[in-house]
């Protein structure tokens, strides 16, 4: 087991007909880091039912948001951030494709490459110097004051989770009170769509 | 624009409208329902008000909620068909959740209606209000709740297509009284399994794993078949297709205890059950095959043992419909995402049209008669005591010929009737293998008994889980469901004391039932017939008594109580360290991590 790995877009890691997985990939043991999208009927319990699934096996979720993304339509977009063994993310993307208002069920770590954001208001109480240093944070991090008292800023910060994380480091000693993230939102980089065939 | 125009013309038509109990009474019949088991509440008043202006659909009045549920699985477990259950809110709907949880476990198609509170009043801890969906979501394959008659007919229609298509299950549909009681449009079944926008099974299989299927069989040395009850939920053509590939191949087979019946217990091929109490020769072939063709079986750890220990040596072939079966507990080297049916066809005809040499099996089954030669079964009956297996074995032997029905409780002699009814069609075997369900078969047996009505249902039962659901003899006795309560009473729960005495050093706690009821008498205050023997010679005669009284029965058969379930594969261990024998057990004692496994 040991460390999470992140996992990379490795060339075609499955085989060329449904449910076929290479068994040595199968058997790897290490823990990776997956981000999977899933594209949902925006209906009642529709969360519940993939966090309920997810808390019932047990599954590792780091981080898990859901919004509207098509409301002609009625689509919900789920991104979540999970990991585990090989095996255990096949099990994952299985279990998500079971539920019945799940349309599609995207592994974007190994359809690979793809860009994940996520956004973090970060509020900060200080005073004298640390104010200096604080907004020297903000510009190298490209963050944005989006509140600001003598006693304090909110930062809103953007980046992927490596990012937000060390933002949010450096505000620490700086006098940081509270944090409020929103998870990731993904998405899979070229031209290719989730929308064109779901309908 | 056909949409708008059938609007318009509902509003010319009123007629057209009905009212939520009659729209879903509609939705039924036009699902093909016959029968609904249920018990009436203050929710789902109207629809049984509905139920009582008609005569399409019976209804069987069940004794407690779990027990309509139950009863449904053994009805679609007989049929094919989708079982229907109808309860009341709150406290209805909870007593239904063990009976939803074992059709979910056991993929048996349902669809249960329950009553809700007005939707109003939902959230308000109303009198007898439960969040039906959100208690029901984990137990269930889907859950709706219908806040509008104008989508009832809709969603009854998509609730019977979920619980029937793909991997069936059950599937509940809540409906708050408002909702039985207001105005809605009827709308048609759905046209096709196609016409879901989301949930649409893949049942044909690749042709590419076929291919590469038939090409590892055809190479096998030492293949394996290892069926499951997805063979028998797949229906006639999946059973007929499996055995022509058998007839084909020549390969044994082996089945779960779900798959019992697919395959004819009284071919040469057979080699009887696997998993913990499983015989030896299948056991043991599973652990040595060098091919194993997992059809509709999920690798369960009751077939499996110790994961890290089974079947070393072999590539594996995983057929099944639900994709999540597959790579789930043993990595397989070839999966088909399939309907079994439709998969073992393409199996038969791609192994017709493969012409690559072959290499014989002989050395296989000499092997395999030599682990037969073990007579793993084996027990004496002997004494003035009867011998649970004998019972069994006895009862089995004498009805046979009438083609029964068997269900069964859960425990010891859920085990012995697997190993000692030698099934040889399928859907005769109704027992609930995934959850294990005491008090599961005499309501099963109920619902096959009414979906059968000439037929022969036994359920062979142990006293202590016969006990969980005595009341629907009072159903039984109701709807004339001449059912057979075969209750082998050793006084104990008998696996539970088999795991005291094999883990906890013999200190029986609480296994024991004192102060258990006289069965005959029983019987007798529900107005059934009562029978008792505990004599070995007056034993084929009590039976022969029992299926030749025309109603329900209850025969008790006072058996050896310290009679213990083999060959056993202890928790944590392998299939090739079976336990054969009360003296092997005392000489295998289960230690370390297998303590802690169930």
């Amino acid at each position: 087991m040991g460390e999470t790995r992140m996992a990379k877009f490795e060339e075609a890691p499955h085989s060329i007909y449904e449910g076929m997985v290479p068994v040595a990939r199968l058997k790897d043991g290490h823990v990776y880091r997956h981000v999977i999208s899933l594209l949902v009927d925006n209906e009642a319990g529709v969360l519940a039912r993939v966090s309920g699934m997810i808390s019932g096996r047990g599954y590792n979720i780091e981080s898990l948001t859901v919004a509207e993304i098509d409301r002609d339509r009625q689509l919900s977009r789920i991104n979540i951030a999970t990991s585990g063994t090989r095996q255990v993310i096949e099990q994952v993307k299985a279990q998500l494709g079971r539920l019945v208002p799940v349309h599609e069920v995207r592994d974007l770590t190994d359809e690979g490459p793809c860009v994940a954001r996520e956004l973090a208001l970060v509020k900060v109480a200080c005073v004298g110097e640390s104010r200096a240093e604080a907004l020297k944070c903000c510009e190298i991090f490209r963050a944005s004051v989006v509140d600001s008292t003598p006693q304090s800023f909110v930062f809103e910060v953007i980046g992927d989770t490596a990012k937000v994380d060390a933002f949010i480091d450096l505000m620490r000693p700086l006098g940081l009170v509270e944090v409020s993230r929103t998870g990731i939102a993904a998405i899979a980089r070229g031209a290719a769509g989730f929308l064109k065939d779901s309908n | 624009m056909a949409a708008r125009a059938a609007a318009l013309k509902a509003e010319d038509h009123p007629e057209e409208f009905m009212s939520g109990a009659r729209l879903i009474l509609k939705a039924l019949e036009d699902q093909g329902v016959e029968v609904v088991f249920g018990y009436p509440g203050g929710a789902v008043l109207p629809i049984y008000d509905e139920l009582f202006k008609q005569n399409r659909i019976r209804h069987i009045l069940v004794r407690h909620e779990q027990a309509a549920v139950h009863a449904a699985e053994g009805y679609a477990r007989s049929t094919g068909k989708v079982g229907c259950v109808l309860v009341t809110s709150g406290p209805g709907a909870t007593n239904a959740v063990t009976g939803l949880t074992d059709a979910l476990m056991d993929s048996t198609p349902i669809v249960c209606l329950t009553g809700q509170v007005p939707t109003h009043l939902i959230g308000n801890d109303a009198f007898q209000e439960a969040d039906t969906i959100g208690i029901t979501r984990p137990c269930t394959k889907h859950n709706y709740l219908v806040r509008d008659a104008e989508q009832l007919a809709r969603v009854i229609h998509e609730a019977f297509h979920v619980a029937r298509t793909g991997r069936p299950g059950p599937v509940v549909v809540d409906i708050p009284k408002d909702v039985s009681m207001g105005q809605g449009r009827y709308a048609p079944p759905l046209q096709s399994a196609s016409a879901h926008k989301t949930y649409r099974p893949r049942t044909a299989p690749d042709p590419r794993a076929i291919r590469e299927a038939v090409a590892l069989m055809a190479r096998a040395k030492r293949p394996v078949f290892y069926t499951g009850g997805g063979v028998i939920n797949s229906g006639a053509r999946a059973v007929a297709a499996l055995r022509e590939l058998l007839a084909l191949t020549g390969f044994p087979i082996t089945s779960t205890l779900m798959g019992l019946g697919a395959y004819p217990a009284d071919q040469d091929q057979w080699l009887g059950m696997v998993g913990m109490h499983g015989t030896f020769e299948a056991n043991l072939a599973m652990h040595g095959c060098d091919l194993m063709i997992a059809v509709g079986a999920r690798f369960d750890d009751r077939v499996t043992g110790n994961l890290a220990l089974f079947s070393p040596g072999s590539r594996k072939i995983h057929i099944d419909i639900d994709p999540s079966s597959i790579n789930k507990n043993v990595v397989v080297d070839v999966p088909v995402v399939a309907d079994c049916g439709e998969a073992l066809e393409a199996l038969v005809a791609a192994w017709k049209a493969e012409t690559a040499p072959r290499p014989g099996l002989a050395a296989w089954w000499r092997q395999v008669a030599e682990w037969r030669g073990r007579d793993c079964l084996h027990y004496e009956q002997k004494g003035p005591v009867i011998k649970p297996q004998h019972a069994i074995q006895r009862l089995f032997e004498i009805a046979k010929d009438r083609d029964p029905f068997i269900c069964t409780e859960v425990g010891q002699h859920q085990m012995w009737a697997a190993q000692f009814c030698g099934f040889t069609r399928a859907n005769r075997w109704i027992t609930s293998g995934g959850l294990g369900t005491m008090g599961f078969g005499l309501p099963a047996a109920i619902g096959a008994q009414i979906a059968h009505p000439d037929a022969l249902v036994i359920d062979i039962a142990g006293e202590a889980s016969a006990l969980m659901n005595i009341q629907e003899l009072s159903t039984a006795v109701q709807h004339k469901a001449a059912v057979k309560l075969f209750i082998i009473n050793n006084q104990y729960m008998g696996m539970v004391r088999q795991w005291q005495e094999m883990l906890h050093g013999a200190r029986y706690a609480h296994s024991y039932t004192e102060a258990l009821p006289d069965f005959v008498k029983l019987a007798e205050a529900f107005g059934c017939a009562g029978l008792r023997v505990s004599d070995p010679a007056r034993l084929d005669g009590t039976i022969r008594e029992m299926l030749e009284i025309p109603g329900p029965v209850v025969c008790e058969v006072a058996v050896d109580p310290a009679e213990n379930c083999f060959p056993m594969i202890p928790s944590g261990k392998a299939h090739n360290e079976m336990i054969l024998s009360a003296q092997d057990a005392a000489a295998k004692r289960i230690t370390g991590e297998g303590l802690a496994l169930v």
